[in-house]
This record gives structure tokens, C-alpha cells and sequence, in this order.
């Protein structure tokens, strides 16, 4: 894994001097402490040692998402990730002999009352009364062999922290923290999940599922997003909601959700990242020993279908009595684009913090909004994504002001270079903002195995620094002027019926 | 006159676990699995010093990176000002710092600090104020002199002071937008009283009658070194910054204590309280009532009980409500605790609007069985395992200890509060639980607060009892036109 180059360019570095990005932290330093395996079966492990205290914090990262969804099956990946915290065959049960036999039941009659319930024509409603009936008795049946949550329990019982997950466009992340006497335990528990999954309950957590979408309903911003999402894309999978359509969280079997895992969970897609009080030469064994034993399987192909180039400005409307929210997308290539760097900059530049250019416009000077920002990557970074703009306007202030007023930020970026203050901020930034992630167990974990996944190197996070120091002026006119045009446009936003009074205006400056 | 007294709580050392041999063999059940002891642990504790002027102040190095951090805490927060003004230490908390300085405006500041990714930020709170710092190691001179300037010669210039207000405004005007907030802040009202400090919320009104006087005589009243804890973590040599501290503060006098805030609580008027929002698919529903401050002798016991009862992934609410019945996505509860004033003891949950009243039922059932069956043996030793197990997690690194140990001095705590926390886990037993479960939770005397589309519930609220409607209605600026 060494490599001595970079211990010449450290030296390089104390020589001229140059102190504070390059002294232990850089990525010499790392390529010391870490250790990248493929095990046999195809899964990549990253161990990297940090001995600050008798913890250690993980990630698994699967390189897939709701991506692979189709209409029918949406917020199936999302699904199997709840699944994955039922427990196996030995965890979760009290006799798994009987269990499976009452699963495979419940199963049966589901499929028969679903296929009876999605009858358009000559649908029985006595017949689908018994049905709905025969497959909720399986599913209390099934009930008596489940020992409730009992896999989180062993995590929590053994000193874990911060048992979570998360399913997003294009991935999907299980992680927790420990003690760092558990790897075994560790190693134990996460590779079982994903070996011997017991998808039981699977009819209530689907129930839970939609609670959890309605929460998200009751959010206007996410409101706005998904139709936002479902605008800008007419192809991709990137403008189908994580959290599926209410349609399809009433309807995928568990059946659907088996085959969407074994398809998708084969170990070459799957990125194992530890990172604590561990050392690399006494856990790859461990680790080797229980992920190994998941089986191989073909990596998926990649998704075929590419966003075809949007050829008109699109908008969404929606009237609410809720306050007003402005948001715009415009499509930009992938994270593994060149340019990734250009519009990582462009996004610092636009809405970090009180000296960007958004932030000075419409917050500090124009008045008319209280938040304001840009970020590149929405929703994701695998597939050619969205550079998005937003808006929360102050109370009186219209979402069309706040347009303008971000279309005129997006002119100035396009048409006069940048200053050469704006332009070493953001390069100085951005090596400062790289440190202040480097000390954290849990985040470093989640950003190796994220930039291994993404980029096939979890070096990219130091070298993504490095692009960004290649910025130049002409590259941010250069790619604004690229993506930043109206037919690569759609616009989101919240009308509001009961637009809020705006307060008599306090004394202004002199 | 500066006392080196070291931080007197013996070094937290971790018990041995489970002390079997290390086995490498498979494991084919976690059952088999016995982890090895888990090394001794030593955690690094800040240094503390006093200067002669009563400034508190911890250090505590961590040279993994090359930055630095610095946090002031100041007493006096949004507690203590007045209620006519509700919303003036969260707009002196923003113009504190965005106003700038004698010497700079805040937007010269702001490109000082950004040209080296540094930042000065001041914020408000309930019981303090704020001013923190965070840079590379390399520019602490240029940011700890900004960060003085901040601290001891803000100038509050109206333009900023506009812009806060704008900020406020704003948050007033969103705050009906999501169920949310306005589930927590109509919750806090119940339990607290809705003129209480803990409770109220700006208004335009009080908004508009924050004038920059306000925040002048807010900071002459309370920046004094003998209010202030600061805590500086990073990659720095203690005694080079002690010296920067003296020379920075030493010349600093004392100023007049500020004075305690004294309150009575009384906790919620029990009954069924409901606020429409009727864009919604879900409801929120939260029971309150008050909860415990953390220096009651029944602290540990409730820990434990909060652990098996509605915080933990295999709680009693969790596993019943969630995962049994289907009826939530988020739900939980317990008894909170606070260092200072009573917490909330709530149980919250959302669910789609037509099982609004199965989630009520589902809440009532598990008060009731806390009074047939408030603990079992199995439910207090896996609390009680899994708190001292992961016991380690409160100090896994620097900047918590740091934390920990700022808030115990902020609060009046003993410097080894963290140790007793663990003495007083290890002591709880099952009668202790039971106990606290019946002395805190109360069916009867909870505040049932649901927010949601009434139209859609499955039965009406008026099937558990008569129903308090709360007018959320945002009450407009003066002179506004409706």
C-alpha cells in the first residue's frame, strides 16, 4: 500500500516551509495508516488506524440505491435496508425451524390477496375480504417466533453507539460504533445480516415505512423536492422519491424485496470501512474470516439509462399556505466528471457562508431572503446530477424576487471573472475544510468508503483538494456559462395563499 | 494568584469487561463470541486555571490536527431577558458578531477570517452566550486577537441588527409550516407555562421592541471575566497560550455576578390539547409533563429506566409501537433531565392521521403497564449493561471531555460527575426502577398534545375527553393590514 513518492513530497514540504496543511495529516500520513483488502468473494475492506481512544466506528457502503428502482417497485432499497435490522436465522428468533415455514405462509397469502386487491376488472370484495384476513392471521402466526429487535439489542447490550442506516439515490449505508474489543462481535453481526437475512415482519415494517414517508410529507421542502425531482428527471431513476410512492409501499412483496437484495448485495458492490483503536495486521483476519463467507455473485451491469439533455425550461407551482421556498436545478455531469472540482468551487464561492456572493446579495443587501445557497451533487453524485440553487425569502418577499436576484449572481459568475481574493479563498478553504473532517472516527469512515465507492480510491479525498487547487477563473466561466443556461433549467417553487406581512422595516443604516 | 489545580477527579480507568480469552475460531452464534478485555484507558483531562479576575479557563491539547478552537461561554441567556423583549439574545447573539467590532465592520471580518478559513461566530442560548473561534494552528495570533476585539469591543452597528431581525421575523412567519416545530414549541408551553422562560417564543412584536441600547447594556451587564468559562482545545503548547491569556485578560476586572434566576415549576394542566394543521397525512403526538434536573438522587435510576422504556432500539414503545404495530416510523420517550431546571418527560410519536387515536390507545397501554409491570429483571440488566458498556462513548475524544467538563463548572457539577454517573448506574436496582416509574410517570397528570388534520382521525378527540384547541394563529406585526 506504501508508496515512497509521497514520503519525498513530505520532506519537500518541511522544506519550503509550508506547515499547516502538510505536517501529520496529509495523505502520506494516511497511506501509513490504512490498509485496502479484496477479499476473494470481491468485497473491499479499508482498515485505518487511529488510536485516540478504545473505539472504533464503521461503514458498510453498498453501491446501491434507489437507483435501480423501477415504477412498481419503488422504495424497495430503502425497504431492505429496514430489513437488514430483523436479524438472521440465529438472531431474531426463537425457533427459526418454524419461522421460515410461517414466513414462507404469510408470504402465500399475501401474494394471493394482492394479486385479488390489483384485479381491475371482476374484483371480489368478499373474496378479497378472506384474503386480506387469511394473510394477516399468517402474519400474527408468524408473529410468536420473533424476538422484537433483537439484533439492535445485541449492538446496543455490547457497549454500541449510533446504530443507523441510510438509502439514498444511489447508495446504501449501514454503520454504528463499538468498543474496540468487539471487532469480533462486530465482524459477526454485519456479515450475518447480509448473509443469512431473515426478512421477517416484513408486512409491518413496510407499514412503518410509509409512517416514514408521511413525515416526510408533512415537510414543505420535501414536498417541493420530489416534485422538484420528478420534473427535472423524465428518465433517470435520480426523479424517483428514496422513500418510494405511496402506491409502491402498498404493494411490493417481500418476495420483491429477496430478489432486489440478491441481485444487488453481491460483495463486489459492498465497501467495508473500519476505523479506529484497530490494528490493520490483527482484524483483516477477523474480518476476512466472516465476510469471506458471503457468497460471489456478478457485479449488476451498470444502469443503462442516461438522462437524455433537457431542451426546455421546466417549472413547478404549488400553492400552499405555507411560506414561500424558491429552488432551481440545472444538470451537470457526474462526480467523476474533470470538472467536479470547478463546481465544487463555484458552490464555495456562491453560497459558503457570509462572504458569498448568494449571501451578500439577497441576504445582506437585497433583504429579501433569510437563507440562501447552491450545492453541487443533488441528488447524488454517481450519475450526471443537478447544481442546485434555493431561497427562503424573508416575510413579504416573493420567491420570484428571489429568483431574479439569484439569476443576476448567475450572470456575474458567467460573464466577469471571479476576484483573485474570492478565488484563493476557496482554495485555502478547502484544504482547511478537508483537516477539520479528518478527526472523527465515524467521518472518516463514512468519506473513505464513500470516495472508494464512488471514485474506486479513498485517496480522492485528498486529491480532490489538489483539482480544486487547479482551479482557475476561466474554468468557473467556463463551466457556469456551460450549465447554467434556461433550457437546462427547472424551477421549484411554494406560492404561498397566506403570503406573511412583512414587519415595519427597523431603522436603517445611515 | 492563578490556580493550577489539575481537574480532581481520578483519571477514569474502564472496568474490564467480560474477561474470557480471545477465541479465533468462527463463531457460528454471538452467544459463542467472548470479547477480550478492553485495554485500560487513561482519557487526557483538561487543564484548569483561574485567572485572579474569576475567568475560568480549560485547555485541553490534542495534537492529531493542526487547529485550534476556543469556546466562551458567558452567563445570561434568553432565560433572563425580559418578556417584552423575548428574541434579544438571539438577535444580540447574531449582531454580536455580524456587527463587527470598534476597529472592523463584520463584513471586514468576515473576509479576514474567511481569507484563512477561520472562523469567529457569537451565538445566544437559553442560559448562556457564545463566542468561539476555530483556525489553523498557524493563524491562532491573527484570530485570537479578532476574537478579542469580539468579546470585549462590539459594536452592534444597526445594519445587523436589521438583519437579525429579519432572521427572527422569518423564523417567526415559517413557524407553522411544519408540524414539527409546532408540536415542540406547544409542548413546551403545556409543560412549562406558555409566559415561561423555558417556553415563550418571539413574537413580531417583541421582535420589533429589541432596540441596539438592548444589546449595549445586555453586554455591559454580562461580559464580565468572572461569567466566562473558556475552553481552548488543539494543537497548541499550554503554556505558551497561558501566557497569551494573561496578557490578554489579566488587566480584565471583575465585574457585578449576575443574578440567579429563581422559578417555580408546577408542570402541565392535565387534558387533551389538539392544534389543526390540517395540510398534513400524519399527526404528532406527544404526552408531557415535567421531568428531573440531573444533581436528583433518582438521576441514575431514570436513566436506566428511559434506556428499556422508550429510548433504546428495543424499548418498550419501540418494539410495541413501531415494530409490533406498525403505527409509527418515530417514537420514543422518557424522562428528561437537565443540569439546571426540570427537563420534559415526554412520549412522542407520529402516525398517519387515521390512526391517530390507535397511537393514543397504543400510548395509554404502556402507561398502564408501567404500573402492573413497571420492570423486569431482563429489561434492567440489559439497560444497565448497555449503558456501562458504551460508557466509554462519553469520552472517546478531547473535545467531549472538554465539554463535559465546562458544562459541570458552567453548572455549579462536581468535577467528577462523569464518574458518578457510573457508580450510580451500577447501583440501580430493580425496586429503583420501579419506583422512579411510579413517582415520575403519571397517566393522569400528562398533557396529551395532538397536532394533525382532525377531519381524518379514526375517532374523534373527544372520545378520551373534553379537547383544549389551541389558537396557533401567528399574531400579525403592528399596524400590518390583514
Amino acid at each position: 500500500m506504501k508508496n515512497n513518492r509521497w514520503h519525498i513530497l513530505l520532506l519537500a514540504s518541511f522544506l519550503i516551509g509550508c506547515t499547516a496543511f502538510m505536517g501529520a495529516q496529509n495523505l502520506a500520513s494516511f497511506e501509513k495508516r490504512i490498509t485496502v483488502k479484496t477479499l476473494d468473494n470481491g468485497l473491499t475492506v479499508i482498515v485505518c488506524e487511529r488510536s485516540e481512544a478504545p473505539v472504533f466506528s464503521f461503514f458498510t457502503h453498498v453501491d446501491v440505491g434507489s437507483d435501480r428502482e423501477v415504477p412498481g417497485i419503488t422504495g424497495l432499497a430503502h425497504m431492505f435496508e429496514h430489513m437488514a435490522f430483523k436479524g438472521t436465522d440465529k438472531i431474531g428468533t426463537n425457533d427459526y425451524a418454524d419461522e421460515k415455514g410461517a414466513l414462507e405462509n404469510v408470504e402465500r397469502a399475501y401474494q394471493a390477496y394482492d394479486q385479488e386487491r390489483r384485479r381491475e376488472v371482476g374484483r371480489d370484495d368478499k373474496k378479497l375480504a378472506e384474503l386480506d384476513k387469511a394473510w394477516k392471521d399468517a402474519m400474527t402466526l408468524a408473529q410468536k417466533y420473533v424476538v422484537e429487535n433483537q439484533f439492535g439489542e445485541i449492538v446496543e447490550q455490547n457497549g454500541g453507539r449510533g446504530l443507523n442506516a441510510f438509502t439514498t439515490n444511489e447508495e446504501t449505508g449501514y454503520h454504528y460504533s463499538f468498543p474496540s474489543n468487539q471487532v469480533e462481535l462486530w465482524a459477526y453481526l454485519e456479515s450475518e445480516r447480509f448473509l443469512h437475512p431473515v426478512f421477517r415482519e416484513f408486512y409491518k415494517e413496510r407499514e412503518v415505512v410509509h409512517e416514514e414517508r408521511r413525515l416526510g410529507e408533512s415537510n414543505p421542502f420535501e414536498r417541493l423536492f420530489e416534485q422538484f425531482m420528478a420534473t427535472a428527471y423524465v428518465a433517470h431513476p435520480y426523479g424517483q422519491p428514496v422513500v418510494g410512492w405511496p402506491s409502491d409501499l402498498e404493494s411490493f412483496s417481500m418476495t420483491d424485496a429477496q430478489a432486489y437484495y440478491k441481485k444487488y448485495y453481491v460483495p463486489a458492490s459492498m465497501i467495508v470501512t473500519l476505523v479506529g483503536d484497530v490494528k490493520a495486521d490483527e482484524v483483516m483476519p477477523v474480518i476476512e474470516k466472516y465476510f469471506g463467507r458471503l457468497p460471489t455473485g456478478p457485479k449488476p451491469e451498470p444502469l443503462r439509462t442516461v438522462e437524455p439533455p433537457q431542451n426546455a425550461e421546466r417549472i413547478v407551482l404549488i400553492h400552499e399556505t405555507t411560506q414561500p421556498i424558491f429552488i432551481e436545478g440545472y444538470h451537470k455531469p457526474s462526480a467523476r466528471d474533470k470538472d467536479d472540482a470547478v463546481y465544487a468551487a463555484v458552490q464555495d464561492l456562491m453560497s459558503n457562508g457570509r462572504t458569498s456572493r448568494l449571501y451578500r446579495s439577497l441576504v445582506r443587501d437585497k433583504k429579501i431572503a433569510a437563507q440562501t445557497g447552491g450545492f453541487n451533487g443533488f441528488p447524488g453524485n454517481k450519475y450526471p446530477n443537478m447544481f442546485v440553487f434555493y431561497a427562503i425569502s424573508t416575510p413579504g418577499h416573493t420567491p420570484d424576487e428571489n429568483r431574479d436576484a439569484v439569476h443576476a449572481e448567475i450572470e456575474r459568475l458567467k460573464n466577469e471573472d471571479i476576484t483573485d481574493e474570492e478565488l484563493q479563498m476557496v482554495k485555502t478553504r478547502a484544504k482547511a475544510d478537508l483537516l477539520r473532517q479528518l478527526g472523527d472516527n465515524e467521518g472518516l469512515a463514512y468519506q473513505l468508503g464513500f470516495a472508494q465507492s464512488l471514485h474506486g480510491d479513498w485517496r480522492e479525498i485528498f486529491r480532490h483538494v489538489d483539482e480544486i487547487e487547479k482551479v482557475s477563473k476561466a474554468d468557473i466561466r467556463r463551466v457556469a456559462n456551460a450549465t447554467f443556461v434556461e433550457s437546462n433549467r427547472t424551477v421549484a417553487m411554494i406560492e404561498s395563499t397566506q403570503l406573511a406581512t412583512a414587519p415595519a422595516a427597523g431603522k436603517e443604516p445611515k | 494568584m492563578t490556580s493550577r489545580r489539575q481537574f480532581i477527579l481520578a483519571a477514569i480507568v474502564l472496568s474490564l469487561l467480560a474477561c474470557a480469552p480471545a477465541s479465533w475460531g468462527q463463531a457460528s452464534d454471538w452467544k459463542q463470541i467472548q470479547p477480550p478485555p478492553l485495554h485500560a484507558f487513561h482519557p487526557q483531562l483538561p487543564k484548569r486555571i483561574q485567572l485572579a479576575n474569576g475567568m475560568v479557563v480549560f485547555l485541553q491539547e490534542d495534537h492529531e490536527l493542526p487547529l485550534i478552537r476556543g469556546t466562551a461561554q458567558i452567563r445570561g441567556g434568553s432565560r433572563d431577558e425580559p418578556a417584552g423583549k423575548v428574541g434579544l439574545v438571539e438577535i444580540y447573539g447574531q449582531a454580536w458578531r455580524t456587527g463587527g467590532t470598534k476597529q472592523r465592520t463584520g463584513d471586514q471580518l468576515d473576509d479576514y477570517l474567511e481569507a484563512r478559513a477561520a472562523k469567529v461566530e457569537t451565538s445566544g442560548g437559553l442560559d448562556s452566550t457564545y463566542v468561539t473561534w476555530d483556525c489553523l494552528k498557524e493563524n491562532l495570533d491573527d484570530v485570537f486577537k479578532i476574537f478579542l476585539e469580539v468579546l470585549r469591543e462590539p459594536e452592534f452597528r444597526e445594519d445587523k441588527i436589521v438583519l437579525a431581525k429579519n432572521q427572527l421575523n422569518t423564523g417567526i412567519s415559517r413557524r407553522n409550516d411544519d408540524p414539527f416545530s409546532i408540536t415542540f414549541r406547544e409542548s413546551s408551553k403545556l409543560v412549562y407555562g406558555a409566559d415561561s422562560p423555558y417556553a415563550r417564543v418571539s413574537e413580531y412584536a417583541t421582535v420589533a421592541s429589541v432596540a441596539r441600547e438592548d444589546l449595549v447594556s445586555w453586554h455591559h451587564r454580562y461580559v464580565h471575566p468572572n461569567n466566562i468559562i473558556l475552553g481552548i482545545s488543539g494543537d497548541f503548547d499550554s503554556s505558551a497560550v497561558e501566557a497569551m491569556l494573561h496578557q490578554a485578560f489579566d488587566s480584565w476586572p471583575k465585574g457585578p455576578a449576575p443574578s440567579k434566576l429563581q422559578l417555580s415549576f408546577h408542570g402541565p394542566k392535565p387534558g387533551i390539547y389538539f392544534a389543526e394543521k390540517s395540510d398534513v397525512t400524519a399527526s404528532m403526538v406527544m404526552m408531557v409533563d415535567l421531568g428531573i434536573t440531573r444533581d436528583n438522587p433518582d438521576y441514575y435510576a431514570i436513566e436506566v429506566f428511559n434506556h428499556f422504556f422508550g429510548e433504546s432500539m428495543n424499548s418498550r414503545l419501540f418494539s410495541n409501537i413501531r415494530s409490533k404495530k406498525g403505527l409509527a416510523y418515530a417514537v420514543g420517550g422518557g424522562v428528561g433531565a437537565e443540569y439546571d431546571h426540570p427537563g420534559t418527560l415526554g412520549l412522542f410519536l407520529g402516525t398517519k392521521s387515521r390512526t391517530t387515536a390507535a397511537a393514543i390507545d397504543a400510548f395509554n397501554e404502556e402507561l398502564d403497564a408501567l404500573k402492573t409491570n413497571p420492570s423486569t429483571p431482563e429489561e434492567l440488566n440489559k439497560a444497565k449493561q448497555a449503558i456501562l458498556n458504551s460508557f466509554v462513548f462519553r469520552f472517546d475524544s478531547k473535545d467531549k471531555i472538554l465539554d463535559a467538563r465546562m458544562d459541570y463548572e458552567f453548572y455549579g457539577y462536581p468535577a467528577d460527575f462523569l464518574e458518578k454517573y457510573r457508580a450510580g448506574i451500577e447501583k440501580v436496582t430493580q425496586q429503583d426502577v420501579d419506583r422512579v416509574a411510579q413517582k415520575y410517570v403519571h397517566k393522569d397528570k400528562l398533557a396529551l398534545l395532538v397536532v394533525g388534520k382532525a377531519a381524518d382521525f379514526d375517532r374523534p378527540l373527544s372520545s378520551f375527553g373534553p379537547v383544549t384547541t389551541l389558537d396557533i394563529t401567528i399574531p400579525p406585526p403592528a399596524g400590518a393590514q390583514k
